[in-house]
């Protein structure tokens, strides 16, 4: 009885306090506070979050953050970066210690759900592949039974594995790690015959490797994986924010803004560019979004529209050389396509 | 009268103070007071909690416990594959740590007590070589210790392509034998013990041997007591725990069959296996608490009087048996209650083996963690746990204690 009563008065307790929590969204934190923290990848992933010699961070997901800071404060030095391990990443955003997510993290119908996220942009579409040694001499990742593989824990990558080699009634002994630079280091001593990762993060860890040429990534895609920025959920004004600075990115593309025409595009006769720019007279869309009226422009001239920065972090102008394949505008036969903003 | 009444009565009763004073109303409070802050604490945790969870839209609960994993595990002592639930991940997970813990404890007592014994001894270059293991392991992060094994050791031992390379016979020739034991960077690989029919009367007349075994040394010791003549208790305790069991073993017609390794497309296929992860987190905990131990030993064999080993020789018995009779059940007293800490400490620092990728506790719970979502309710399992384990292990050493302590007559 009295056990019965102490569960609801604690049950009463609960209800009470979780219906008083007042909470005020992440935009406001963040204006409040005068800066966005962004969630990132802490095992220099270069071409999607990775910190060169003297502490300054590149890549596809840091151009993200840099132009969400870009839209709220008209200023992309507003942005400091947490480094996370892909087991950390998901408790960093739950508890509120970062703003948004942008680690080359998984869209899946779980993660939106169960774990209280919310994902729309896709700031990469990926897919999970198989990098090999050349000397073993395997051609198809169907040839890997009875490899080892090396593996990060707590990725969808992990799960992947597991469902390719039993659906192909294949036998694998996983090699799991924690951090990114452990499984490198294992796989490069010897520890196991191939490693798994999304296909992006193959090429970037062959760059590693003492011999890249060396080591050849399998053409086998085994799976979807769609990267993009998590915010917590219920957070509408937030996720529009983070959801927008990609597809403003995208747009800008579409249109031919660069880093470079921005200020000459503004002075375009085309409706949708003004409107877009925030040239319009009447144009609310900024400050519907909870912006200032030209947080397009701020993006484009901090990061560059999302074919420069593609190119810069993982195409031709970087190390990596990928090609832009689904992620070429959906105007040129890839996948990336963003609604009208207007 | 009635004043003198009043007067008597006062008279008899405890002198009037205030209830401010009161020492058993006092100690009352503080405990009530103590309690109330401990219960508004927890309370505050928790709602604070389900607040927290509530806002991310997220249930608190263990049914997750029940979906299925979709991970493979490399280590795994029960049948697992990425089929089986979360609930049954954790026990792999629980299974691989109690091993390192059990394995770890045991090796790290007696490197530590050979270490700690031979710091004492009057050989220079013992004496010192022990000194030098104390001061290394000792001074040096579990951690590094680890990765010095993982990474400094083992990764260097022969490659597996290296070793199927060799087996593989050249052109024209016959094929080379393949050996049933092979050390390579991805372990141990040796021939794997495949029970067959029958094998249950050996382990039956083991277990019988050692019953029977026990049994005799307590009438051994009694009848030394009785008469002065020692029974030859360690030929007649071989015979009964070893060759026993092997007699038995050949009498029904040795039902245990060698699964040996052999060389597959990637790796060697069948037999059993020791991972280097294991090997690595084994090695480092074991050998850095040994250094630990081996200075508790110092300490006890140190507490004990020098009369005690003098007089030991003065009754003309050799150094060996003086410390095994004297010295060291007298040290014993002084040496368990710091070693169980140091037990604990090995217990723990088992979940380092996260940095090497063994799958234990942690590293399992992590990747549930993970997958899931389930932060608190993983969090508190591995607190559980780990108490649990944590406990029992104190209360085992607090009972063996109690067995050592000084009877006093």
């Amino acid at each position: 009885m009295t056990s019965k009563l102490l569960t609801g008065a604690i049950g009463a307790a609960i209800i009470a306090i979780g219906a008083s929590a007042v909470h005020a969204g992440t935009l406001d934190d963040v204006k409040a506070k005068g800066f966005v923290q962004c969630g990132v990848n802490g095992s220099n992933l270069a071409g999607f979050g990775a910190q060169d010699a003297s502490g300054n961070w590149s890549g596809l997901d840091i151009d993200l953050c840099k132009a969400v800071a870009a839209a709220v404060f008209g200023d992309a030095t507003k942005v400091k970066f947490t480094p996370l391990s892909a087991k950390d990443r998901f408790p960093a955003l739950q508890s509120g210690e970062i703003d948004m997510l942008a680690r080359n993290t998984t869209w899946s119908a779980s993660r939106d759900s169960q774990l209280g996220f919310d994902f729309r942009a896709i700031n990469y579409y990926d897919g999970q592949g198989f990098m090999a040694k050349k000397e073993l001499g395997v051609k198809s990742a169907l040839e890997l039974n009875g490899a080892s593989v090396c593996v990060q824990s707590g990725t969808t990558t992990e799960l992947n594995l597991s469902d390719y080699f039993r659906a192909n009634k294949m036998e694998f002994k996983p090699v799991v790690f924690e951090a990114q630079d452990e499984a490198d280091a294992a796989y490069n001593a010897g520890r196991c015959d191939v490693y798994t990762t999304d296909a992006s993060g193959l090429y970037s860890i062959r760059l590693k490797m003492a011999n890249p040429d060396d080591h050849v990534v399998l053409p086998e895609i085994i799976s979807k994986e769609p990267l993009g920025p998590a915010v917590r959920q219920n957070d509408s004004k937030w996720f529009d924010v983070v959801t927008y600075a990609h597809y403003a990115m995208v747009t800008a593309e579409e249109f031919g803004i660069t880093q470079a025409n921005v200020e000459e595009m503004k002075k375009s006769e085309n409706p949708d560019i003004k409107r877009f720019l925030g040239e319009e007279a009447d144009s609310t869309i900024g400050a519907d979004l909870g912006l200032p009226k030209d947080w397009a422009v701020q993006i484009v001239k901090a990061v560059g529209n999302y074919g420069e920065s593609f190119e810069r972090n993982v195409g031709a102008g970087s190390p990596l050389k990928i090609q832009r394949g689904l992620n070429a505008l959906w105007s040129k036969g890839g996948l990336q396509y963003a609604p009208p903003i207007r | 009268m009635a004043v003198t009444d009043a007067r008597l009565r006062g008279g008899d009763a405890e002198p009037k103070v205030s209830l401010l004073y009161n020492p058993a109303l006092r100690s009352y409070a503080y405990q009530a007071i103590t309690i109330i802050v401990i219960v508004w604490a927890v309370w505050y945790a928790w709602t604070n909690a389900a607040a927290n969870l509530a806002r991310a839209n997220m249930q608190a609960g263990f049914g997750f416990l029940n979906s299925r994993a979709g991970f493979d595990i490399a280590q795994t002592l029960i049948s697992y594959s990425s089929d089986s639930t979360y609930f049954r991940a954790l026990e792999v997970g629980l299974l691989n740590t109690l091993v390192i813990a059990f394995f770890g404890v045991i090796t790290a007592t007696i490197v530590g007590l050979l270490v700690g014994i031979g710091r004492l001894s009057p050989n220079w270059l013992i004496s010192r070589l022990c000194t030098v293991y104390v001061e290394i392991f000792r001074n040096i992060p579990p951690l590094l210790v680890i990765f010095f094994w993982y990474l400094g050791v083992l990764a260097l031992l022969p490659t597996i392509r290296s070793i199927l390379q060799g087996l593989k016979p050249a052109v024209g020739q016959d094929p080379v034998a393949v050996p049933s034991f092979f050390i390579s960077n991805r372990g141990i690989y040796m021939p794997a013990p495949i029970a067959g029919e029958g094998f249950g009367i050996v382990v039956a007349a083991f277990i019988t041997g050692i019953v029977l075994a026990i049994i005799f040394t307590i009438w051994a010791n009694r009848r030394q007591l009785a008469t002065g003549k020692r029974p030859p208790v360690l030929w007649v305790n071989l015979a009964l725990i070893v060759l026993f069991p092997m007699v038995i073993f050949f009498v029904v017609g040795r039902p245990l069959t060698l699964d040996y390794a052999v060389p597959g497309a990637f790796n060697l296929k069948g037999g059993m296996v020791i991972g280097p992860e294991f090997l690595a987190l084994y090695l480092a905990l074991s050998l850095y608490t040994a250094a630990f131990i081996a200075e508790i030993v110092r300490a006890g064999i140190r507490g004990v009087s020098k009369g005690q080993s003098e007089a030991a020789y003065a009754l003309g018995i050799r150094p060996g048996l003086t410390t095994r009779l004297v010295v060291l059940p007298q040290a014993l007293r002084i040496i368990i209650p710091p070693l169980t800490s140091q037990y604990l400490n090995l217990i723990k620092n088992s979940s380092l083996a996260v940095a090497v990728g063994y799958a234990d506790l942690v590293a399992v719970g992590g990747t549930i963690l993970n997958q899931s979502g389930k932060s608190i309710e993983i969090i508190s399992i591995w607190m559980l746990i780990y108490v649990s384990i944590s406990l029992t292990t104190s209360l085992f050493m607090n009972w063996f204690n109690a067995k050592m302590a000084l009877v006093e007559r």
